[in-house]
Order: structure tokens, then sequence, then C-alpha cells
């Protein structure tokens, strides 16, 4: 019952789309067209129906219906509530169902809350995103149906995969999903802009708040899951340059040269097709995403069912979504004026730097996720690892960040670096002995730049606010200040990790006792465990750092049932300056068990600088809308006022 | 100064993004075409192992040299590195393919000893032997131009088998077929 419920209204929610972009189109070419007035109520309706298809879903899992294939085959009752739950949206076709219930809510919120635009222009934008979400809908119901029923219903289910069972699961994808597809939402905006050729300030302003929420989730997303990884792959490493990671970081370093952008675009009225383009690469990215992981042409970690018919019919998807566009910027780009003119040592010659190198690093990762492919056509298989990631991402990322460090401080149009000079002396020494320890402490080259250029960015990502009253500071201004400082703190991290973390990896008997980094960790046992449903044996460890008090820590070799896999359950113990991380292994012939040991020193300021990051975008996005809802409700009162004078 | 891709001047610059496009789809439409591995025959096949010697790569295990490979045993030579994924996917064939008594002997290309210590740790460790290839060096003397890639070599130190990509669950009965004809 539920599942046919489900099954109608994705139906309906893909014919509205279908009415969405008929309606949507009419009005843009026919305008004055009274269909026009229909697209926002239908876009809004259709974003209802499909968070309703999505729900009923969700509750299948939840009640573990085993007459619903898709819940066969991927949950099993005896599994916590909370990764039935889950599990709704860990396997491809839910998974799918979250994408098109992200654009169509993401589409129901803009028809209902955007009115800065022309109107013809938000027709046009509505009708390109009803014009993508009809073709995910259509990939949905003929090739990936979430509510196929199996008749007869099975007895059990088949279970989800271990490594999936972990709270971060239930969090981690539908906030990177709400982040990659909230893109559509800039996609969307640009095509329309194109379409009515409406490339402006007012452009850029309306499409910002929405770009910088989804950037907001997209950070957290994938902050949330290099750290998942880390701790439940157990493999003591926060990034594997996997096809799966990439699919994420590519979209995140378009969307963050498009904030960028888009911010020249609305203050500075310049930038304009370069911020179109970046519109439409972004979600183009996440779609590129999609498809790289879903079709199976690349070997990934993260294992999705990989069935070719459904990878051709995405790649259709991509050459009349990505295609299209590509083509109308082709087109219409000529007919968009250049927009202001500005010298290179200004605000703007800042952001086209960022811009560029983002661009590059973007370049960059999808070159090598890509690399094994083009190798395979030539005829030789290859796997590109960090040994082209890490330096060639570098090469981009580190002088952005130097430019970082100055082009905040510079004004718009004009500017002298002769005026910024004095304010970058405290920065500078910073850097400069920053990076002359690390040389004497005979680190390599890039952990080595990493610091030096982390110390130069503690200070100077603060220096917009020197010399200013910092209750007038305005919270945009405070959101760039607190993302550019996460920026900082997470290189730091990064750089602190590979240039500082001590590893053991020893076979010890109970009693025994290891040192690592500082640490004394002693084995005191072996016990076997009972969970849910699984077993496991899980070490009691005791470990101090330089002589402090003990702490107890407990890694886990755990054997799950359904269905039937290993996994290692990393345990950590987490210090202001560090993280010690225990790993157990395999028992062997001689009854020693073995351990894996990491010092990590400062590997948690990773995550905390991402979060930072994350949070900058959220007080930017906060300042934004109250000042957009403030502006708002004064020219109504403006306009009531004359209204009643003119009577 | 102007804005980059700046517009007027040069139209067909706008044209480049789906130029690339369509570079990217004929790609991936390529991929999608051919999934299945092909056997590309490398042009050292029945050519007898270049003369090199690696040091070790993993504590407690010897490196690998040329000599090694000439005492009238066939081997597998497993070409591969802890950082990469296809890898660490191909190790529960390489733990049957040494079940089954063949002697693997793995060259690890540009790797450090404390990664490839967690990467056997967790994925088992199938060699008798690892030489340490930091320069990619014998990687390039034997024909392989990526990770993972195998060699059968006879007892006398003549490639007569190269696979290239991960050997998959389903390839392990062709990969004992291919060692037992290098033995006869």
């Amino acid at each position: 019952m539920i599942a046919n419920f489900g099954l109608a209204a994705l139906w309906f929610a893909a014919a509205l789309a279908a009415l969405q972009l008929f309606a949507g189109g009419l009005g843009v070419y026919r305008p004055g067209n009274p269909l026009g007035a229909l697209v926002r109520p239908v876009a809004m309706v259709q974003g209802g129906l499909v968070a309703l298809s999505f729900a009923a879903l969700i509750w299948l899992f939840c009640v573990t219906d085993l007459s619903v294939l898709l819940v066969a085959k991927n949950s099993h009752s005896a599994k916590p509530l909370l990764f039935k739950f889950a599990g709704a949206w860990g396997n491809h076709e839910g998974s799918m169902l979250l994408w098109v219930t992200v654009m169509g809510l993401a589409g129901a919120f803009v028809a209902l809350a955007e009115r800065r635009l022309p109107e013809r222009t938000m027709l046009a934008t509505l009708a390109s995103q009803a014009f993508v979400s009809l073709g995910f809908y259509a990939f949905l119901l003929f090739a990936s149906n979430p509510f196929t029923r199996l008749n007869p219903a099975a007895s059990e289910g088949q279970g989800l995969n271990p490594m999936l069972q972990d709270p971060g699961l239930a969090f981690h994808p539908p906030t990177l999903y709400v982040g990659y597809v909230g893109l559509s939402i800039a996609f969307s905006f640009a095509v329309g802009a194109m379409l009515t050729r409406e490339v402006g300030p007012l452009f850029a302003k309306a499409m910002r708040p929405w770009v910088l929420g989804a950037w907001i989730f997209l950070t957290v997303g994938i902050t949330a899951g290099s750290y998942w990884a880390y701790y439940e792959l157990g493999w003591g490493g926060w990034w594997f340059w996997d096809p799966v990671e990439n699919a994420s970081l590519m979209p995140w370093l378009a969307a963050t040269a498009l904030l960028h952008s888009a911010s020249v675009l609305a203050a500075r009225n310049a930038l304009r097709t370069w911020t179109v383009m970046l519109g439409v690469v972004a979600f183009s990215m996440s779609m590129i995403g999609t498809f790289l992981v879903r079709s199976g042409i690349l070997t990934s970690v993260h294992a999705f069912a990989v069935d070719p018919t459904r990878g051709a019919f995405i790649l259709a998807l991509l050459a009349i979504y990505i295609g299209g566009a590509l083509n109308l910027f082709a087109v219409r780009a000529s007919t968009i004026s250049e927009g202001e003119r500005f010298a290179l040592t200004s605000r703007e010659g800042g952001l086209v730097v960022n811009n560029l190198m983002l661009s590059g690093a973007l370049g960059i990762v999808l070159v090598g996720t890509l690399y094994p492919l083009l190798a395979e056509a030539m005829g030789t298989k290859v796997s590109v690892g960090p040994p082209y990631f890490n330096p060639m991402t570098a090469l981009f990322v580190l002088p952005m960040l130097l430019v970082l460090a100055v082009g905040p401080l510079l004004r718009w149009r004009r500017d002298r670096v002769a005026r910024v000079r004095p304010m970058l002396l405290a920065p500078a020494l910073a850097g400069l002995a920053a990076g002359l320890m690390a040389t004497i402490a005979g680190l390599k080259l890039l952990p080595a730049a990493g610091i030096a250029l982390s110390a130069v960015l503690v200070i100077a990502s603060l220096l917009p606010l020197h010399g200013r009253n910092l209750r007038t500071v305005k919270l945009p201004v405070w959101g760039m200040v607190v993302a550019h400082f996460g920026v900082a703190i997470a290189l730091f991290g990064m750089a602190s990790d590979s240039a500082f973390t001590r590893e053991r990896l020893v076979a010890v008997n109970p009693g025994q006792t290891v040192a690592v980094g500082g640490w004394q960790v002693t084995l005191k046992q072996v016990e076997p465990l009972a969970g849910p449903n699984w077993t496991a044996l899980q070490a009691d460890l005791t470990a101090s750092y330089l002589g402090g008090s003990e702490i107890a820590l407990h890694p886990q070799a755990r054997s799950f049932w359904a269905p039937p896999q290993q996994t290692s359950e990393s345990a950590l113990a987490t210090r202001w300056n560090g993280q010690l991380y225990a790993v157990l292994g395999d028992r062997s012939e001689d009854g020693r068990w073995q351990l894996r040991l990491w010092w990590k020193p400062f590997v948690t300021l990773i995550w905390l600088g991402g979060l930072l990051i994350a949070l900058g975008g959220v007080l930017a996005l906060v300042g934004r809308v109250m000042s957009d809802l403030r502006r708002s409700s004064a020219e109504r009162k403006i306009a009531y006022r004359r209204m009643r004078q003119g009577r | 100064m102007t804005e980059p891709g700046s517009t007027r001047s040069s139209p067909w610059m706008m044209w480049l993004p789906a130029l690339i496009f369509v570079g990217f789809l004929g790609l991936v439409a390529y991929g999608l075409r051919n999934p299945a591995e092909r056997e590309v025959r490398s042009a050292l096949i029945g050519k007898p192992v270049p003369e090199f010697a690696l040091p070790p790569a993993a504590e407690g295990q010897p490196g690998l040299s040329r000599a090694d490979l000439v005492d009238g045993k066939v081997r597998l030579l497993n070409v591969f590195a802890s950082w990469c994924v296809p890898c660490a996917v191909e190790a529960p064939q390489l733990a049957r393919l040494k079940a089954e008594g063949v002697d693997v002997v793995g060259v690890a290309i540009r790797d450090r000893p404390e990664e490839l210590a967690v990467f056997l740790a967790r994925n088992g460790n199938p060699y008798s032997r690892i030489g340490a290839d930091n320069l990619s060096k014998v990687q390039f003397a034997l024909g392989s131009s990526g990770v993972p890639e195998s060699f059968v070599i006879d007892g006398k130190g003549v490639i007569r088998y190269q696979h290239i990509g991960e050997i998959r669950a389903e390839q392990v009965p062709m990969i004992l077929a291919k060692i037992a004809e290098a033995g006869q």
C-alpha cells in the first residue's frame, strides 16, 4: 500500500515537472500567457509530492516491508532502527530518489522565496529546474524504480553493508546530496539568465544565497565524510583521492569559485561570462561525479550496484543537460557584455586569481579521476594515486592561498600593494619563522610549505578586521574571516598530519606495552563481545600520554552476520594536540595480537577547519538573508506610504 | 586587465567548454562500451626479465632482483602500491593464488614503508619478496605503465604473460592456467 502510494506520488511529481517545463516555456516565449502564473505553485506542489514519495520509502525501510525488492535487498529486520532509517538512502535507487527530492524541494523553495529577479527570468529558471528534474524522474521510473515489488515477499532481508552501519551514514549522504544537488539551482539560474539575457548583478545576488546554502552542506558533507572514512575504514588516512571523494570535491571546488566570482558580479558587475560558466560547471560536476560513480567505469572503494544500462541512461542525461547548457553558453556568451573593468591589483584581481587557481585544481582532479579511463582507451590500465594528486593540486592551491592572504585587504577596482604592505609584515614574519623551523626540523617540501603558509594565513585571515569596530563589522565579512581562518586551521592540520604522524605496527601478548610518539599503550586483554547484529573481539587497551593519567581504548574486530563481513572498528583518544588511533588486527599463530597504533598530532584540526569554513558560510548566508529581508520590508513600507499619499 | 575568458574578442573561445565536454562524452562512452578487460600482449612477452635489483620494501621481507626469478620456479610478479585502490580490490585474488601454491613476488611502486605495512596488514600479504621501486624504473623496464599489473615469469626468468589491471575473482583460474602453461 505504502509502496503504491510512493510510486504514485513519484509519477505525479514527474507529470507536474513536465507541466512546469511546458508552462514555464510558454511564459518565457509568450509573455502574458496565463499558464505562466501556474509555474510557481506547480513547482511547490511538485516539491511536496516528491518529498512524500521519499518519506514513503523511508517508511518502508523503517517497517522492513519485505514485499519491496529494494528493502529485501538492502535491509534486515534485526537491524537497529537508525540504520533501517538510513538504509533508505544507502543504496542506488534510494539515493537517486533522494537526489530528485532535493531537486524538487530546491525548486519549490526558490519558487516560494525568490522575488528579486524579473518574472520572465524566474520562469526560465524554474522551467530549467523542471527540465533537469524530468530526466532524473525518468531515470528513476524507468531504470531504477525504488518501489519495485518482490513477489512472493522475502522471509528475511539481505542486510546492509556493515561498513555503512554507522551513525555517520545516517547524516553524511543526505548532507552531501543537499549540497551537490542543491547546486542544480545555480545551474538553473545560470540557464534562466542566459535564456532571458539577464546576466548581471541582480542575477548574482539572487543566486548567491542558494549557492551559499548548497556550498555549506557540501562543505559539512565532505568534512564529515572525510572523518567517517578516517575512523570507519581503519586506514588512518583522511583523504584517499578515491573517485567518489573526487566526485564530491569537484563540485565543491567549482562552487567555491562560483561563490567568489558571484560576489564580484554582485558588487562590481564584472566577471559576467565567467560566473555564468561556473554556475553551469558546478552542477555539471555533480552530475559527472554521480555518473562516474554509478556507471562502474571507475574502480572505487564505494561500491554501488553497477549496471551498464544505468550508466548509458545517466550518460544520455549528461549529454542533454550539460551539452545543452554549454551550447547555450557558447551561443549567448558573446552577447553578454564584458562588464566593468578593473586593475590587476584590486579585490577583483585577487578573486580572479582565486577563480583561476580553483579551476586549475578542479581540472587536475578531473583529469586525475578520468586518467585511468583515458589510459584504458589507449590500451593500458592504471591507477592514479596521491603521488599525482598531492603535488599537482598543491601547485594550484598553495599560490592561491598566498593570494588569499592579500586579496581581502585590497580595495575594489584599483589599489596599490604599497598601501597594504605594512599590514602584511606580521603574517610574512610568522610564515618565515614557521618555514625556517620546519626546514630545520627536516620536513619535506610540501608539509613544510603547508606549515609556513598556515602560519601566514592564521594572521592574515584576521587582518580584514584590523582597525575596525568589531561591533559594526557586517556578518558577511565575519563569514569571510571565519572561513579563511578555517582554511588556515585545516591546512595546518593536514601539514601536521603528514609531517609528524608516528606509526607502530606490532604483535603483542596481553600485558605488553608499546610506545608510540609520547604514548605508552598497554594491551590488557582481548575479549569477545556481542552486539545487536554482530559479534566482535574487543581489545582492552590503556594509554597514557607523557606519563599522564590512563585512558581506556577499545578497538574491535567485528564480524557481522547479515551480510557476513568483517570490519575493524578503530578506537580514538583525542587530546587537544592530536589523536591516538588504535586498530586491532589478527591473532598470529603464536597467540600474539596485531596492533596498529598511530599518534597524529593536530589531525583533528583538519575537520575543525572544515567546520569553521562551513560556519563562515553560515554567517555570510544569515547576513545576506537578513539584509535582503530588511530591504524588502523597507521597500514594502515605502510602497505602502506612497500608496496612501497617492490617495 | 579584463576578465578571464574575455568575451567580445574571441567568440569561438566560448565553444571551448562544449568541445571539451564532447571529448569527455566520447571518452566515457568508449569506457561504457568496453567494460571488459582486454588482453594486451606486451612487447616483452617471450623476452627475459631485464636485469634489476630492488631493496626490500617491507620490514622483515627480502627485496627482489632478477637473480631471484631464475631458479627454475614459475612465479607471479605483481606490480602494486599501497595508494592504489584496485590493488586492494585485487588482494583476495592474490591470496587465493598463494593458497593454490603460487609463489607471488611484489614490486611496490613509489611507496613508503609505513604505508605499505598498513596496506599489507589490512589486505593480507601474499608476497614472498617485495622490492621497493621508488622511481618506477623496474616497472617501466617490465613494460608496465600502471598499477596493478601482474606478470607470469617462468623458471628461466622469461615473461610468459602480462595481466594489465587488477586480477578479478573470475580470472583466477585463467591465471592459474597461464602459470601451469609456463611450468611445462
